[in-house]
């Protein structure tokens, strides 16, 4: 029977020939992921079943990033179970400040995750790791906790919707504005339960940074997983990564999906979502005046070395409007070393920002940025929920970093056109 | 894995919040859980339900929030299995590790009336409706998933392989 990618790697991880959507499986776990807000109760559940030994000491991972450096007390103790538990089970891929980055940025990039894996995270923006070719889904503390111990999980295998972009984006459209536009067309469930599937010929020239921001943002359509089918630019990027075998998988052209759509990328300019969620997007030329407050570039959907790239672009010999708090966030440690070496901290201390050390921060409204009453942010983040990034009476409006740069430098949301 | 009992029938979007109220989230006691099942929508039915009955359901079961309170207080009121048209997805991962029996049919929903005598084999994914004659098939449950059930649910299921450790 013709399988898509997705159909593909679980019936692969659970020892079967095929799968069919609706069936339930028991799979084999890759990578098993919690952080400093998810793993405390997974640990403690590990401990209350009298488990010993995690299943794989490679392959449970262990990152302390939403409320790192400690932001407070409560914050410091969580980390220091993670800490402990870790030491415990000498758990290989825990990192430290200093070599700690945003789980999603650092897990590709050091190759923790590799294409045609099977991976679960207790965060729901596990699903990024699609971007390289693999099933991987957000899960509660409860099956991290099985997972941890046991290596292997029930799956239900989602119906997969594909996606088919074709044409040539526009200047100043990435990643970002195609997943931002496609969950305004969805809606916010518009993928409920499904394998949300990229390819057309403009996913096949987009650079990993722009397939991992898409993936990343498939849970905001309510998809399971996204995914994109491994290519040579993944080729490319795992090698000299992986320190373990990995595979690519493919959907069968006769594959069945539970629906198609197609995108002309060339008629798409960049997108911003408004609040209260991330579907309320609107073209860059339809969204009227927006003051803001602050700007946040980072997170794990766009604090990668070519998103800072991107913006370092629109503030190279700009700064920021003088009542505008601009912060920029590299996603981990490296893209930081990479960052500095390549010049862009010259241009965004120019700029007047504050550039902060790799974590969550501001994105979940944690620390480093909070918003007060009444304020405004634009983040390349990627939910604007009501109080997301502080005071529930504040907003958050969602863009790809070159719009955030252009939007900070005039003090209201605009194009990176509008400065030339 | 059989299950006989009344059917107690529910509409559309049946929310986390009318299975268990929020207000009753202070204590995660399955017994003191299982007295406010389903109180704001129906006071008496925990009083009315029998054990082993079973909940009938249209769409989206279990929407709302992710607690896990829910599916336990469904249990522990005693009910054996919730046949539903659709579970909101959460909703139905809870429920599995949680221990308890749902099953997915949209005939069955239709076909089912309140107070119905309806038998279920979770196994064969046969739903019975004993009152009427009629038959529908839902997807059979595999066998490990019959296990996790068995063992109580997903950390229970996880504790009993740690004690008997069988190789693979
Ligand atoms: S950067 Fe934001 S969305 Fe990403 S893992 Fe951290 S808190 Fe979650």
């Amino acid at each position: 029977m013709a399988m898509t990618i997705t159909e593909k790697i679980l019936a692969d991880h659970c020892g079967l020939t095929e799968v069919r959507p609706g069936q339930l499986i028991n799979a084999q776990v890759d990578i098993a992921l919690g952080n400093d807000v998810t793993a405390p109760i997974a640990i403690e559940e590990f401990k209350k079943a009298g488990a010993k030994r995690v299943f794989d000491r490679d392959r449970v991972v262990l990152i302390p990033d939403h409320f790192t450096p400690n932001k407070d007390i409560p914050s410091a103790e969580q980390c220091k179970i993670l800490r402990e538990f870790a030491r415990a089970q000498e758990i290989t891929h825990y990192y430290e400040l200093g070599e700690v980055g945003i789980e999603h940025a650092l897990l590709p990039e050091k190759g923790i995750v590799l294409p045609g894996d099977l991976v679960i995270g207790a965060d729901s923006h596990t699903c990024t790791y699609g971007g390289l070719g693999s099933f991987a889904t957000g899960v509660g503390s409860t099956d991290l906790a099985a997972a941890m111990i046991t290596g292997e999980l029930w799956f239900k295998v989602p119906e997969t919707m594909k996606f088919i972009y074709y044409g040539k984006m526009r200047t100043w459209v990435g990643g970002k504005d195609l997943i931002l536009y496609t969950i305004g067309d969805i809606g916010v469930d518009g993928a409920l339960y499904k394998a949300m599937e990229f390819c057309g010929e403009t996913i096949e020239q987009l650079p990993m940074s722009g397939r991992l921001t898409m993936a990343n943002m498939a849970v905001e359509a309510g998809g399971k997983n996204g995914i994109i089918a491994p290519d040579e630019i993944t080729r490319q990027y795992v090698d000299g990564r992986a320190r373990r075998p990995y595979r690519f998988f493919g959907s069968d052209p006769e594959a069945h999906y539970a629906e198609v759509r197609e995108y002309d990328v060339s008629t798409i300019e960049p997108q911003v979502a408004f609040p209260p969620d991330p579907g309320n997007t609107k073209g860059i030329s339809e969204i009227g005046e927006v003051h803001i407050d602050q700007a946040v570039i980072g997170s794990c959907t766009n604090g990668r070395f070519e998103d800072l790239v991107e913006a370092a672009r629109v503030l190279k010999g700009r700064k920021a409007a003088p009542w505008v708090r601009l912060i920029i966030i590299p996603a981990t440690p490296s893209i930081y070393t990479e960052a500095m070496k390549e010049g862009l901290f010259q241009i965004f201390l120019e700029a007047n920002a504050v550039i902060g050390p790799p974590t969550c921060g501001p994105c979940l409204g944690g620390h480093m940025g909070v918003l007060a009453k009444g304020e405004r942010a634009i983040a390349t983040t990627n939910r604007n929920f009501i109080g997301r990034m502080g005071h529930p009476e504040s907003e958050i409006y969602l863009s790809n970093p070159a719009v955030a740069a252009a939007s900070a430098v005039r003090g209201r949301i605009c194009s990176p056109e509008e400065l030339d | 894995m059989k299950f006989v009992g009344k059917a107690w029938k529910f509409g559309p979007n049946i929310n986390t919040d009318v299975i268990i109220p929020a207000r009753y989230l202070n204590v995660s006691d399955p017994k003191e859980l299982a007295k406010h099942c389903m109180e704001d929508q129906d006071p008496q039915f925990v009083k009315k339900i029998k054990r082993g009955d079973i909940i009938v359901a249209d769409t989206n079961f279990g929407c709302g929030s992710s607690r896990e309170h829910a599916p336990i207080a469904i249990k522990a009121a005693g009910i054996s299995c919730v046949v539903a048209k659709s579970f909101a997805r959460i909703f139905y991962r809870n429920a599995f590790n949680m221990g308890l029996a749902i099953l997915e049919s949209s005939e069955a929903a239709d076909g089912i009336g309140e107070g119905d005598r309806i038998q279920v084999d979770m196994t064969t994914g046969k739903i019975q409706n004993l009152t009427t004659g009629m038959e529908f098939q839902a997807n059979p449950m595999p066998e490990f998933m019959i296990e996790l059930l068995n063992d109580g649910g997903l950390m229970k299921h996880v504790m009993k392989k740690i004690r008997s450790p069988h190789p693979s």
